[in-house]
């Protein structure tokens, strides 16, 4: 064994009692300085830790501050261009919904009005009703469907017949039990209800010679009247047309 | 010992007390405590070398805390003086590392 050797082996142990001996309470007056010494240490070091997590700003150099606000205004300089950004973005999108809002606004009363001209939304007017009544014998189709015509002539826009709505592809037909419309069996008395000017379909319907003169030539009792308010209630369903697309729009017209 | 219960008594009068920092000594409280940290493993490397003083000890403590808060002083006299504490902070961790190891050596032989 070397004696470097030896000498590790025998200096930890000289080392811990150092530490201890060291450590051991006796009141020496080297003892005692480096205590207060070490009360100093600590109390400076908490209040310096306590100081640095309270207080911000404050403890901090001129240089230190000025940079520090030159970043405060340099960020707040970049948000602000940020909000303009942000505002014209805003207003841009505001302005395309607007626009987007009337055209939908525009759609959707071009869809009603064609909705009830095709039949597809009940519709409530002034109008009249005409109540077709055949005591003895059936009132043949065409009578019916000339009745349909003079409403129309009339300027009638929603007609319905029993709980059928009449539409512009609408047909009566003569068969074995009674008159179909749109293959449907009515069965009478037929109730005719009309939304259009009154006073125009009462005198259309009620010329001499005209639809109604017709009904009772052909054996029918009529009674029609105006009112104020007619609820056409029936809808049709409106197929999707199969072979007609709509025409592309002709530009410069 | 007596040093040790120091340490924690200060500690504990720090933390019940909380005094404010005075706006004077604010910049250089920081620089003078790492300054007394190096002198304290100071102390316990030469205690651990069985060259420990106390005269030595507090003549250390006192003249580091003094010379570090001067030297901080002069910076922001002379318009560095940011520069100047990392600097002194910068030196007295390397001071503590290798007293640290000196103290590592001597108590656990690695």
């Amino acid at each position: 064994m070397t004696p470097d050797h030896l000498q590790r082996q025998a200096e930890p142990r000289s080392a811990w009692r150092t530490l201890a001996r060291s450590f051991a309470p006796h009141a020496s007056r080297g003892q005692v300085i480096t205590g207060l010494l070490c009360a100093l240490l600590g109390f400076a070091l908490v209040v310096q830790v306590q100081a640095n997590r309270s207080e911000g700003l404050s403890s901090l150099r001129q240089n230190e501050l000025v940079r520090i606000l030159d970043e405060v205004t340099r960020r707040a300089e970049e948000l602000q261009t940020q909000v303009t950004d942000l505002r014209a973005q805003r207003t841009e999108l505001v302005t395309g919904s607007d626009t987007e809002r009337a055209a939908r606004e525009a759609a959707a009363a071009r869809a009603e009005v064609q909705g009830i001209l095709a039949g597809e939304l009940p519709a409530v007017g002034p109008g009249v009703e005409l109540i077709i009544r055949e005591p003895d014998q059936p009132i043949p189709a065409p009578v019916l469907y000339n009745v349909l015509e003079e409403l129309r002539n009339a300027g009638a826009e929603a007609i319905q017949v029993g709980d059928q709505r009449l539409t512009a592809s609408s047909y009566f037909i003569d068969t074995p039990d009674g008159v179909q419309v749109d293959g449907v069996l009515l069965s009478p008395p037929y109730r005719w209800l009309a939304i259009g000017d009154p006073d125009t379909v009462t005198t259309a319907l009620s010329i001499p010679g005209g639809a109604l003169a017709t009904v009772r030539n052909a054996g029918g009792s009529t009674g029609l009247s105006s009112l104020d308010e007619v609820q056409v209630t029936a809808v049709r369903v409106v197929e999707r047309p199969r072979y007609a697309t709509p025409a592309p729009a002709i530009d410069g017209g | 010992m007596i040093a040790l219960i120091g340490l924690v008594v200060g500690a504990l009068v720090g933390l019940f007390l909380e005094p404010t920092v005075p706006a004077v000594l604010q910049p250089y409280l920081p620089i003078a405590v790492v300054a007394a940290l190096d002198a304290l493993f100071g102390g316990l490397r030469a205690l651990l070398d069985g060259v420990f003083d106390d005269r030595v000890f507090v003549i250390s403590f006192l003249s580091n805390v003094v010379v570090a808060a001067l030297i901080v002083f002069l910076g922001d006299q002379l318009g560095v003086g940011t520069q100047l504490s990392t600097a002194v902070v910068v030196v007295l961790g390397i001071r503590i590392f290798s007293n640290a190891a000196a103290i590592r050596r001597h108590l656990l032989k690695a």
